[in-house]
């Protein structure tokens, strides 16, 4: 060691500069979901973030193969569990796409107001686990009330709180309960209530500005060249939604905005997310305004609906048709396409092969979760090491999506 | 038969909102008034619920679901009533008579994606009106641990044998064998409405409905 004694220029005297390793993750209380970060520290600075994704790996593309094609709709309810319902209405729409089939109008109003709900769901648990994150509890447990809500509706048409397996290829399971739009409308109500208390507490707090302001910036350019889509995009100032652009089911027929950002920063990322809410409330409202109450929601393909139970029951026919579609599963014609639509994180895509069996030949998921992580190392490099909470939080990353 | 148009044509004109901003003022950057302002939020809620508390009247779980205060229910002393698509641990039905409307298609073990269901067919006993005709499930298992309660069971039966009405959740155990579901348990269960008995109890050998055909006596 070096004598103390020794006359020292201003600046020698420091500590051995190697960075210091640390893992964040796979299970911290700050981390959005199971993923593990190793960040290369230099004191507070983060100088490298490698991130390794994987813990939720369950091999969702090759469980696919296996089954049916219908019987992957549990499967994509656990893609983004946050918001199961966009996906079902995801998958549905694209094994449509492979049969050319059409929903009649009512099914295609059913489900765009159970995916806006779905969405509403997801972007109340970002934005209010960012806020939980960064230490603001009280608004995340509102939020949580309010999704709760949601989460009554959708139980109520579907069965079941989160994992619905809802959706059908040619429809939904069933048809809308009597009493679903009054109970929407007056869930919606109390949600945008809670959402403007949680506001109230979040929105003009320095605190939390502070945290969230020009942390993690991206630029346009950059969220483009990483595939980026989704509010994370948007965030950009760059005004792509699937709803929009390439818009399926009624969504050209709602008249609704696209928040958009101008820095691409947490902040921006947070308050498109709650501009979506808005929005999601405003599809519904028309959608429920209308979608007719008679009606089927399902198409009456016999290729890939089931007969009706009375029909099975009773005639052979409808035996033999029951008997087909549950044993050999409907059958996709051969080939292959791409399907997209917007789920709660961007463009949640599914790259469908058929070889003309019931089974599917190849699924290819691409998930809007996976290209977004892929960006976090450059939002939090140079950067200090706090700064890794909101950024993570605010690309939401959902682990069973990502880690495909 | 209309044929998908998916993605339709984009939408002429992109409805870009931007995000409102708090504005840097005085206020915002002196902190205190907003933080005030937000206690006041808070104590606002904080009341409400300290008031159920004082008067000592819990809320409803059902009426009082959209008010402010307290949502917490004290379960199990409280419970929230399912709704009625609510899926939840099976049930096998029985026909009029008491015997069990399963045939042992494997119809429902097909459809699971979790594969939870196992079924053992048997032929019924010699003398039995049912024998040559019908089969049954010796073995009817379902192991409520493996189960994702997707309900694709229910709508996979041709017979309305399985259902997953019984408005019970899955029920913690302490071991794991205790989820193994057999074919007595399974029928013991009954439906939300209190019945044991099949929507499609049909075609019984000896009912007028029956076509009088089984395996020895057919054309």
């Amino acid at each position: 060691m070096e004598p103390l004694d020794v006359e020292l220029e201003e600046g020698e005297l420091e500590l051995p500069a190697e960075p210091m390793h640390l893992n964040m993750g796979p299970s911290h209380p700050a981390m959005h979901g199971t993923v593990r970060t190793v960040v290369e520290l230099s004191g507070e600075t983060v100088v490298k973030a490698d991130v390794q994704i994987g813990y939720l790996h369950r091999g969702f593309e090759k469980m696919c193969e296996r089954g049916t094609w219908a019987q992957v709709f549990p499967y994509v309810d656990r893609l983004n569990y946050v918001s199961p319902m966009l996906n079902n209405v995801g998958w549905a729409l694209a094994v449509e796409k492979m049969c050319g089939i059409a929903v009649p109008e009512r099914g295609q109003w059913y489900r765009m107001a159970l995916g806006e709900l779905a969405r509403i769901a997801d972007h109340l648990t970002c934005t209010g686990a960012i806020a939980m994150e960064l230490g603001a509890f009280t608004p995340f447990l509102w939020w949580v009330k309010a999704r709760e809500m949601i989460w009554d509706v959708l139980e109520e048409e579907t069965g079941a709180r989160l994992t619905h397996a809802f959706g059908r290829i040619g429809g939904m399971a069933s048809p809308p309960t009597p009493g679903f739009k009054g109970l929407c409308r007056a869930t919606l109500e109390k949600v945008e209530q809670i959402l403007v208390e949680g506001e109230k507490l979040l929105l003009r707090n320095r605190i939390f500005i502070d945290r969230l302001e020009n942390v993690g910036p991206i630029s346009a350019a950059d969220a483009i060249a990483l595939g980026w889509t989704g509010p994370c995009l948007r965030a950009c100032g760059v005004a792509y939604d699937v709803r929009k652009s390439h818009p399926y089911l009624k969504y050209d027929e709602v008249d609704f905005e696209v928040p958009v950002g101008t820095n691409g920063d947490t902040l921006d990322r947070f308050l498109v997310r709650l501009g979506e809410i808005r929005q999601s409330k405003r599809i519904i409202e028309q959608t429920l305004d209308r979608m007719p109450d008679e009606g089927p929601v399902s198409c009456d393909d016999p290729r890939v609906m089931l007969p009706a139970k009375s029909d099975v029951y009773s005639t052979i026919e409808g035996t033999i048709q029951h008997f087909k579609l549950v044993m050999e599963g409907a059958k996709v014609p051969a080939g292959e396409c791409y399907s997209y639509t917007e789920g709660g994180n961007g463009e949640l895509g599914f790259y469908m092969v058929s070889d003309g069996s019931g089974t599917p030949y190849r699924v290819r998921i691409r998930p809007p979760c996976f290209q977004i992580v892929g960006g976090l190392s450059k939002l939090v490099e140079g950067r200090l090491l706090s700064d890794i909470v909101p950024t993570f939080g605010s690309l939401n990353m959902i682990g069973g999506e990502c880690d495909h | 038969m209309a044929t998908a148009t998916f993605p339709k044509k984009p939408a002429d004109h992109i409805n870009a909102k931007p995000v409102e901003y708090a504005p840097h003022d005085l206020e915002v950057k002196s902190y205190l008034p907003e933080i005030f302002r937000g206690v006041g939020v808070s104590m606002k809620h904080f009341f409400e619920n300290t008031r159920e508390i004082v008067r000592g009247k819990l809320p409803d779980p059902v009426l009082d679901r959209y008010d402010d205060g307290i949502t917490t229910i004290s379960y199990p002393e409280q419970k929230r009533p399912y709704p009625e698509r609510f899926r939840g641990v099976h049930r096998l039905t029985t026909r009029t008579d008491g015997s069990m409307r399963c045939v042992a298609c494997l119809c429902c073990s097909t459809a699971c994606p979790a594969q939870c269901i196992y079924i053992e067919a048997g032929e019924y006993p010699p003398g039995d009106k049912r024998r040559g005709y019908e089969k049954y499930p010796v073995k009817f298992v379902v192991d409520e641990l493996r189960c994702i309660f997707c309900g694709y069971c229910v709508e996979a039966c041709p017979c309305d044998a399985i259902r997953m009405d019984t408005g019970m959740h899955a029920v913690p155990y302490d071991s794991r064998d205790q989820f193994i579901y057999d074919r007595d348990l399974l029928l013991s269960f009954e439906g939300r409405d209190g019945s044991h008995v099949t929507a499609n109890a049909r075609h019984e050998p000896g009912d007028p409905t029956h076509p009088g055909l089984t395996r020895e006596h057919s054309h």
